[in-house]
């Protein structure tokens, strides 16, 4: 596989790997680095890539395995993944402030949940994949798929009107 | 087309179940990101809008596929090589200093041996003369 065939095969699913990576690295800068360390590893398998039936099924599976490595070397050496670098470029933000808020506080519920949770929401919520399809990027049962997912989204719902509440009070 | 609400808000309670399709989500984030969102779901309009925001982030940077640990050898590789030859040089001139050293030494030594020979031949000199003149007496008396 030459370069140019390399690239039109693996550059329309970057946007994925990255947004997966950033979900669940949170920090932009290790998401881009996760990113591009994973490009390298597909092009130096670019010869087995023809064997996948999905190139992007790979992918997405690799970024995860590669996070959640990733994630568990920093537990072990003991850093704290702590960050605050979340900006969403919205465009109206004169829309509202308040409703601004709560898109941003989504963001950080999403952050608190359990990183299966967060793949599976951002699988599903954001890059709108089937149930099956999560399935086998996560190596999960699509049942299982559900209950996290369902979990995830009571538990954003739940804590988005906590706030309202006390946001009324 | 006005979305109902009512069957929006049964799409909801699917939603949290996690039984809609992926028809019926996109219905709710077409909702959801429209002026007219009913003010008790306003929970929900803050959750559709930042999946359907966070679907635009892009990745910006370029991707290099040349990758940098191949100049990262190289350049590993021209240091290691760099450093054997400074510590190759360094122990020929630490080498070359302690030879020359020892040859200054030696030199030195050779020099106190010349210098006390010298004056050891003086003094064999004079045993020389002393010799030659017992050996003349000597003869003398011998005769």
């Amino acid at each position: 596989m030459n370069q140019q065939a390399f690239l039109n095969k693996v550059m329309p699913f970057k946007d994925k790997v990255f947004r997966l990576a950033k979900r669940l690295l949170v920090s932009q800068d290790e998401a881009e680095d996760a990113t591009q360390e994973l490009y390298l590893k597909l092009w130096k398998n670019k010869n087995k890539l023809n064997t996948y039936k999905s190139v992007e099924a790979f992918a997405i599976t690799m970024t995860k395995n590669y996070c959640l490595d990733r994630l568990k070397s920093k537990q072990a050496s003991n850093l704290t993944l702590i960050h605050s670098n979340y900006k969403d470029n919205h465009a109206n933000l004169q829309r509202s402030i308040e409703a601004q808020d709560s898109v941003e506080k989504v963001h950080q519920l999403i952050a608190q949940l359990p990183k299966q949770q967060r793949m599976v929401i951002q699988l599903r919520d954001v890059e709108e994949y089937e149930f099956e399809e999560i399935g086998e990027l996560l190596e999960m049962k699509p049942t299982a798929v559900r209950v996290a997912l369902s979990r995830a989204r009571k538990t954003i719902k739940e804590q988005l009107i906590n706030k309202h509440a006390y946001g009324l009070k | 087309m006005p979305t109902d609400l009512n069957n929006i808000e049964n799409l909801l309670i699917k939603y949290q179940e996690a039984t809609t399709t992926l028809q019926e989500e996109a219905l709710l984030k077409d909702y959801f990101t429209s002026d007219n969102v009913a003010p008790h779901l306003q929970e929900y309009q803050a959750m559709f809008q930042y999946f359907t925001g966070s679907k635009t982030e892009q990745y910006t940077k370029n991707i290099r596929l040349e990758s940098n640990n191949q100049k990262r050898k190289w350049i590993g590789m021209a240091a290691s090589i760099a450093l054997l030859a400074g510590i190759f040089m360094y122990s020929n001139y630490q080498q070359n200093q302690k030879a020359q050293k020892a040859y200054a030494d030696t030199q030195n030594a050779l020099q106190l041996i010349a210098t006390h020979m010298n004056k050891s031949t003086v003094a064999i000199g004079h045993l020389n003369t002393f010799e030659q003149t017992t050996q003349k007496v000597f003869k003398l008396e011998n005769q």
